[in-house]
């Protein structure tokens, strides 16, 4: 035996196996299982925690309830959609020639791999965030509805502040946290992704809390686990440690729950704390013109919802008006604007405010699927027809 | 003989013909009064214009469980019963119309059980209150987490308050002659835009402001030329319009005189004025009088409920057919099946004309789309095979589809208004088409993999040939379905990005639609792959079923997700007990082949033989 055809026996048999139709069945099939499982594990868990633990994973775990340890049940959506991608590659490297016969199936082929592609690349660069403004309010940023920053904000310049936003996952991390453009270091003692504010005036039982200045002294704070709910926000808090060259200037209580700042004076200059959603600043800024929201007559049914907006970007010369209703959103610099709801008796509107890089791949992978079916089964269907006339 | 044969065939089509269209022959002229022409009068309720009679049917369907109402040796139809409750509610009060069938329902009202289980407004009147408190006590908990008696409650609050709400649509309920009352009007007012400067007594404009708020419906159309939906009034608000504005509409004094003259069992004034009505609407609103009368035709002809009926018809004899005659009667279902799916078609048109939509806007019409699919394609391969199979099959599921549509429309108008994002023609026409194809076809291969099962498990009627052309139609189906069900999801993603900027989300019935790809396309691979043959085929096409029942309906009842429509608990148990019937006959698939009555793996084929072009 050559050294050659040693090469090629090694490289042929996993090669085999990645290119087998019995592998494309099992990946499918247990794709429906993933499915089926993430669907019904939406009720108790919510859609979001379910596209992490399913969908955007390599492996599900399993754990008895309070034990310590898990063990992987299933393969997730990740690791599914690259074994299938691995099988698509090399069942057309090694059993595919390419002929006029099977030009249907290359090309539907193809399409579900850019579909799986565009999934991928959505899953991991794609980012929602949403835009809530008032009636005549101008707005620069957008928020993510999920995620909170501690921003701490130097006030100090009338004409300007100057902002460290510090992010939820560094909060969460707790311990010391400097930055050089901050005389002095904040300490989380304590971050809490979603809790209960209460005033202490009406829980007398209450521990002490573990804020010894500010707002919080008066607020008694509960830890609760984290919504599941799509249209429920998390409210969290953090007990936040201001220490200085002099050492300590007290222990803050923040929370999104608490939208005014709390300020603190050191070395001259007014700092404010302030917990709040993720921002997202953009290049350009909208102002809410008016906000529509129509009913069928004699009922309270929704025909239509709308925003009509300022788009003003000083960047590119862009002053004009646009309307963003239903199924009609405003695309702008990389990100969409859809109406994705109301608030305060129709004087805010929320708009949905996503950038997806991969947002062209799933059109031109459906372009490309559904002409391969029509292609491969028209084929059949003629030949069948012709054959039953003969 | 052929001419005899297609004489028979003729006159087939012709009886059933007679029997869709017969409905239109019974005119309804109850004590004299032209009931059928009050029914075609339209009104404004939902967010849409439809004639009286729908308002009548689903009214009574809502409160009764019927579309017509026994009375002692006779039937009222919906309209004479709308007409009494409106315009004679003494009468319509003693109406036992409300079915109590809960015993603790029965018990909390003071009941026994033997009480009877049939109720009037005027038995229930001073119970009023007991039930408005229990209900909303019940209303309180979790509408999934309800007990039958909570649910229960609720649903006899909610009919009496739409028996209530119905009562005091056109005149306060117990009026006796409301023409007069508004000639006082007439007579006596001043109209002022401060209602109590124009000389009207407190009690009246009591009134008055009482039938603008409780009222259900909109009679009042606009003031001509106008013709904005919106711009329909409720009786006492257009009665307030004349008081502030001055201007009586036309249309007040109408209903106003046909009120009194029925009350007063005076059908020629009844009948002079609703003419004289007719007439006015047929010179301002033409289209919208049209519409209307399209309506009440279409709800007189009932097509999809005659068309249930000939399914089961059609079945018989396309069954009947693989044991005699196999020609003839194969010819006979063959061209009922035709002329009834002409029928549904119709009925299918006639909706899209009423709604201005395409066909599938609830799940009520998807019900009724999925059997008209499934039936499209059934005549298709009819048309190819000649064996009766494509016939019966198509018949089964057109029957089983009418019937479930049947059930959904007990809710009352399924004609609903389009939520905001959902009104949007072009996806409903493409996106909710596909999927609904999807699942038609997907239904049709797993009932002709069922129909290979029965006969060949439990009939020796299976022949080589027969199952070689059922696997034939399956495979053929199955690649139909993975088609329209692949592009139907995929255009779904497509809008989901175009209104909420996401392309796929994994909400529940997006995952529902993904299962039915993916099973459509494991049944493919695995049947290219040489993984099943014939028999696994079947077996695979029946978990089809399974997977479409539960992505059709499974999903809403799990109450989450941008696709909800309502939980529906009574649904429940019947999708359960279709999946294990479902899985019943899958065990009964893969029993060995000689506990079969039709022997048919004598000589065992090689995989792939029998299917047309199977990749390596």
């Amino acid at each position: 035996m050559t050294a050659t055809a040693i090469g090629s026996d090694f490289l042929h048999a996993p090669l085999r196996f990645f290119a087998s139709l019995r592998l494309t069945v099992v990946c499918l099939g247990l794709g429906m299982l993933l499915v089926f499982l993430g669907t019904l594990a939406q009720v108790h868990l919510g859609i979001h925690a379910v596209q992490a633990r399913y969908f955007q994973s390599l492996l599900i775990f399993w754990s008895p309830p309070g034990a310590s340890w898990k063990i992987p049940i299933l393969p997730g959506g990740y690791l599914l959609g690259t074994v299938l991608l691995l099988n698509l590659l090399a069942a057309h490297a090694t059993r595919f020639q390419f002929s006029r016969k099977k030009i249907g199936i290359i090309l539907l082929h193809f399409g579900v791999i850019l579909l799986l592609l565009g999934q991928l690349l959505t899953g991991l660069f794609a980012r929602e965030t949403q835009m809530r403004i008032d009636e005549g309010q101008t707005l620069g940023y957008s928020e993510a509805p999920r995620e909170v920053e501690l921003a701490v904000i130097d006030a100090s310049d009338p004409k300007f502040d100057q902002v460290v936003a510090i992010p939820e996952r560094v909060l969460a991390r707790g311990g010391t946290i400097q930055n050089p453009t901050l005389p002095f270091t904040l300490n989380i003692r304590q971050f809490l992704p979603n809790s209960h504010l209460a005033m202490r005036s009406q829980e007398s039982q209450a521990p002490p809390s573990m804020a010894t200045t500010g707002l919080g002294t008066n607020i008694v704070v509960a830890e609760v686990p984290r919504t599941v709910k799509d249209d429920e926000r998390d409210l969290s808090a953090a007990f936040v440690e201001v220490a200085g060259v002099q050492g300590s200037l007290g222990t803050w209580l923040v929370s999104n729950a608490i939208p005014d700042p709390q300020s603190f004076a050191i070395n001259g200059h007014t700092y404010e704390l302030v917990m709040r959603q993720r921002r997202f600043y953009k290049q350009f800024i909208l102002t809410l013109l008016h906000f529509a929201h129509d009913s069928y007559a004699g009922t309270d049914i929704p025909k239509n919802f709308s925003s009509r907006v300022r788009l003003v970007d000083f960047e590119r010369g862009e002053n004009r008006e646009v309307l963003i209703s239903m199924n009609d959103p405003l695309r702008y610099r990389g990100f969409t604007f859809y109406q994705a709801g109301f608030d305060n008796n129709d004087r805010t509107t929320v708009l949905q405010v996503v950038r997806n890089p991969a947002m062209l791949l799933p059109y031109i992978a459906c372009g490309l699927v559904a002409l391969g079916l029509v292609t491969q089964f028209s084929m059949h269907l003629f030949g069948f027809v012709k054959k039953r006339s003969r | 003989m052929k001419n005899a044969r297609s004489y028979v065939i003729w006159l087939i089509v012709a009886a059933t013909l007679a029997y869709v269209v017969a409905p239109l022959f019974s005119h309804d002229t109850r004590g004299g009064f032209e009931m059928q022409k009050f029914g075609r009068l339209p009104v404004l309720l939902n967010g849409r214009i439809k004639p009286l009679d729908t308002v009548a049917r689903n009214s009574l369907l809502i409160i009764h469980g019927q579309q017509t109402l026994s009375i002692e040796h006779d039937t009222l139809t919906a309209t004479d019963w709308l007409a009494e409750i409106l315009m004679k509610s003494d009468t319509a009060d003693q109406r036992r119309i409300f079915v109590i069938r809960n015993p603790e329902t029965l018990a909390a009202l003071g009941w026994n059980t033997e009480a009877g289980k049939y109720f009037s407004f005027r038995d229930l009147f001073t119970h009023l209150q007991e039930v408005e408190q229990q209900a909303a006590l019940a209303q309180k908990v979790d509408a999934q987490l309800r007990s039958p008696f909570q649910r229960d409650i609720i649903k006899l609050y909610e009919r009496l308050t739409l028996y209530h709400q119905l009562e005091n649509s056109l005149e306060v309920a117990g009026t006796v002659d409301f023409k007069s009352q508004v000639d006082d009007l007439l007579k006596n007012i001043r109209p002022s835009p401060i209602p109590m400067n124009s000389g009207i007594s407190t009690e009246a404009l009591q009134s008055i402001g009482f039938l603008a708020e409780t009222g259900y419906f909109f009679p009042i159309p606009p003031v001509p030329p106008n013709d904005d939906p919106l711009r329909w009034r409720k009786m006492g608000e257009s009665i307030l319009q004349f008081i502030t504005a001055g201007n009586m509409h036309p249309a007040v004094l109408a209903y106003a005189t046909l009120a009194s003259a029925f009350a007063a069992n005076d059908p020629a004034t009844f009948n002079r004025a609703l003419d004289g009505y007719l007439g006015w609407l047929q010179q301002h609103f033409p289209a919208r009088v049209r519409k209307a009368n399209v309506e009440s035709v279409f709800n007189q002809l009932q097509p999809f409920y005659s068309a249930m009926v000939i399914y089961v018809l059609i079945f018989i004899l396309a069954a009947a057919s693989w044991l005699v005659w196999p020609e003839t009667l194969g010819r006979y279902a063959f061209a009922l099946l035709v002329v009834t799916f002409v029928v549904h078609s119709g009925g299918l048109i006639t909706r899209m004309y009423l709604e201005g939509r395409p066909p599938v806007t609830n799940l009520y019409s998807s019900a009724v789309f999925i059997g008209w699919g499934a039936v499209l394609l059934g005549i298709f391969l009819e048309r190819f095979f000649r064996n009766g199979i494509g016939s019966a099959t198509a018949a089964m599921i057109g029957f089983i589809t009418l019937l479930i549509a049947h059930h959904l429309s007990m809710d009352g108008d399924t004609m609903e208004m389009m939520r905001a994002v959902l009104d949007t023609n072009g996806w409903l026409a493409t996106h909710v088409v596909c999927v609904t194809l999807g699942y038609a076809s997907t239904f049709l291969a797993g009932f002709l993999a069922l129909t290979y099962i029965v006969r060949g498990a439990f009939t020796p009627s299976l022949d080589r040939d027969t199952a070689r052309s059922l696997a034939r139609m399956v495979y053929g189906i199955v690649c139909f379905a993975t088609l329209f069900s692949f592009v139907g999801t995929i255009l779904g993603g497509i809008w989901a990005d175009q209104s909420w900027g996401r392309f796929w989300g994994w909400d529940p019935k997006e995952n529902g639609a993904l299962l039915i790809v993916l099973w459509n396309a494991i049944i493919l691979h695995a049947r290219w792959g040489g993984l099943v043959r014939q028999r696994g085929l079947m077996v695979m096409a029946v978990f089809g079923n399974v997977v479409t029942s539960w992505s059709w309906f499974g999903v809403n009842m799990l109450g989450i997700g941008l696709h909800s429509y309502g939980f529906m608990d009574s649904a429940f148990p019947w999708l359960i007990g279709f999946g294990a019937s479902q899985v019943v006959f899958m065990m009964i698939g893969v029993l060995p082949p000689q506990v079969w009555r039709s022997q048919l793996e004598t000589a065992p084929r090689p995989s792939g033989a029998g299917m047309v072009d199977v990749p390596a």
